[in-house]
């Protein structure tokens, strides 16, 4: 069974419709102990920091998710459910979650590509640079693309956690695995086929390191 | 770097597409749901639905079509046509469309666009624009000039401070139709598209025109289009969303071939 994490952040309808696509049972739930019954947990998300962290403080999910993540049990951040796992958000200048050293930065104004301003949100689908082998990410075609939309991004302490960078103006990182945590700024759920190969294998992955 | 997106658009009446697509041995279908799953197969980066039902008691079964597409195929997809208010946003929103759509109600009720942002967030919210272009005045002095009833109706609200001024509301993306060149399959309006596209920091949807993999090429790499939207030129098989990746990918223009 799969727990999804229910913070009021939108788009949990399309991460459950994906995992039934995929034939796994799901329940979406704010309560820790209904969350406690899922073997492995996504922790999906859109909107903005501030309010994420204050509707998880409400529900004491704040300290019950980095309990789960100690515990060595599988969980899949995704969009703002990876950002609040880290220290700290630019965004609403949000203390986040910390159990990822490092912080989440806003893109600079100014970014170009080929003397070009580019847009922000970074919207659409872009590449990522597989660094390494991890079960979450296997059987991922070098040249397939992802769906972002985000203007902050995953800036982690320590660059040996990166499992994927992307360019948009900057390199940033887009994928970060922690023993038993992947985490992903990209939506797997509408990410067409390599989407739902990354929620298929995080399905099957005990948590162990790659 | 962002590959350029490429998105067919169906427009749905009762639940049924208005004009079938033709499918592998060219075979007329009008069910929404199969024409998505076909155009997702193909490699469509983003499909756009315009719910051109005229009674507001058939809002029901798009809302049904919504949740079925959305059973079906994982990537974005926007919902445009009757949406006057926050709660028909959330029905379509929860049902699985990734973002919604206004064009004319945003334009009787531009607070309906901050409203919709501060509900679901900017990226939600698509504004769906009609533009003709006019002899530049006082009152239009970019030269295009807003139009609505499918440009039977001159709003007089020039179009590039539209842009401008809804971006500062909250939307999140522009889908730019050229009411001229929709329709005849000459190629988009370039320049219309370069001049909203290079003035606003949202991304612009090229809307109207497209006939050739060439015209989007254009439209993409000259009219500085963030994505460009397709209808007949797919739906009548005279090409495949494959075929126009391929020709993009080989004029150097970034896209996704790979899904």
């Amino acid at each position: 069974m799969i727990g999804i994490i229910d913070y009021q952040a939108g788009n949990l309808t399309s991460v459950a419709r994906a995992l039934r696509y995929l034939g796994e049972p799901c329940l979406v739930s704010d309560d820790p102990k209904v969350l406690k019954q899922a073997s492995r947990i996504i922790f999906p998300g859109v909107g903005a920091a501030g309010e994420a962290m204050a509707n998880l403080r409400q529900t004491h999910l704040d300290q019950w998710i980095p309990e789960w993540v100690d515990k060595g049990k599988p969980i899949l951040g995704i969009c703002l459910g990876t950002q609040v796992i880290f220290e700290y958000s630019e965004e609403n200048d949000a203390k986040c979650l910390g159990i990822i050293p490092g912080a989440v930065k806003r893109f600079p104004k100014d970014l170009q590509e080929d003397c070009m301003p580019l847009k922000i949100p970074h919207m659409g689908w872009n590449s990522v640079a597989f660094q390494k082998d991890h079960p979450v990410f296997r059987d991922i075609p070098d040249e397939a693309q992802f769906y972002f939309v985000h203007s902050y991004y995953p800036a982690p302490a320590d660059d040996r956690l990166v499992i994927g960078w992307t360019d948009y103006g900057q390199l940033f990182c887009a994928a970060l695995a922690r023993r038993n945590l992947v985490a992903v700024q990209f939506h797997p759920e509408k990410s067409g086929r390599p989407g739902l190969q990354i929620l298929a294998n995080f399905c099957r992955w005990g948590g162990e390191d790659a | 770097m962002l590959s350029k997106r490429i998105i067919p658009c169906l427009d749905v009446r009762d639940g049924k597409l208005t004009k079938g697509i033709k499918f592998k041995g060219n075979i007329d279908i009008g069910d929404p749901v199969e024409a998505a799953r076909e155009y997702y197969e193909q490699g469509a980066d983003e499909i756009v639905f315009y719910d051109i039902t005229a009674s507001s008691d058939e809002r029901d079964i798009m809302i049904d079509v919504v949740k079925r597409v959305a059973e079906t195929i994982f990537i974005p997809f926007s919902v445009g046509g009757g949406i006057r208010t926050v709660e028909d946003m959330r029905r379509v929103i929860l049902s699985g469309a990734e973002k919604i759509s206004i064009n004319s109600e945003a334009l009787k009720n531009p607070p309906l666009i901050s409203e919709g942002a501060k509900a679901f967030g900017s990226q939600c919210v698509v504004l769906g624009m009609d533009v003709k272009k006019v002899e530049a005045s006082a009152k239009i002095p970019s030269g295009y000039e807003m139009v609505i009833h499918g440009g039977r109706v001159f709003t007089g609200v020039d179009a590039f401070w539209w842009a401008k001024e809804a971006e500062n509301l909250g939307a999140g993306e522009i889908c730019l139709n050229s009411i001229d060149a929709d329709g005849t399959q000459e190629g988009y309006e370039i320049k219309l598209t370069h001049l909203i596209s290079t003035n606003v920091n949202i991304p612009v949807i090229a809307s109207g025109g497209a006939g050739t993999p060439e015209h989007i090429k254009d439209v993409l790499t000259r009219g500085k289009a963030d994505a460009a939207l397709i209808a007949s030129m797919v739906h009548y098989r005279y090409y495949t969303i494959s075929e126009i990746k391929a020709y993009l990918q080989g004029s150097g223009v970034k896209t996704r071939m790979t899904w």
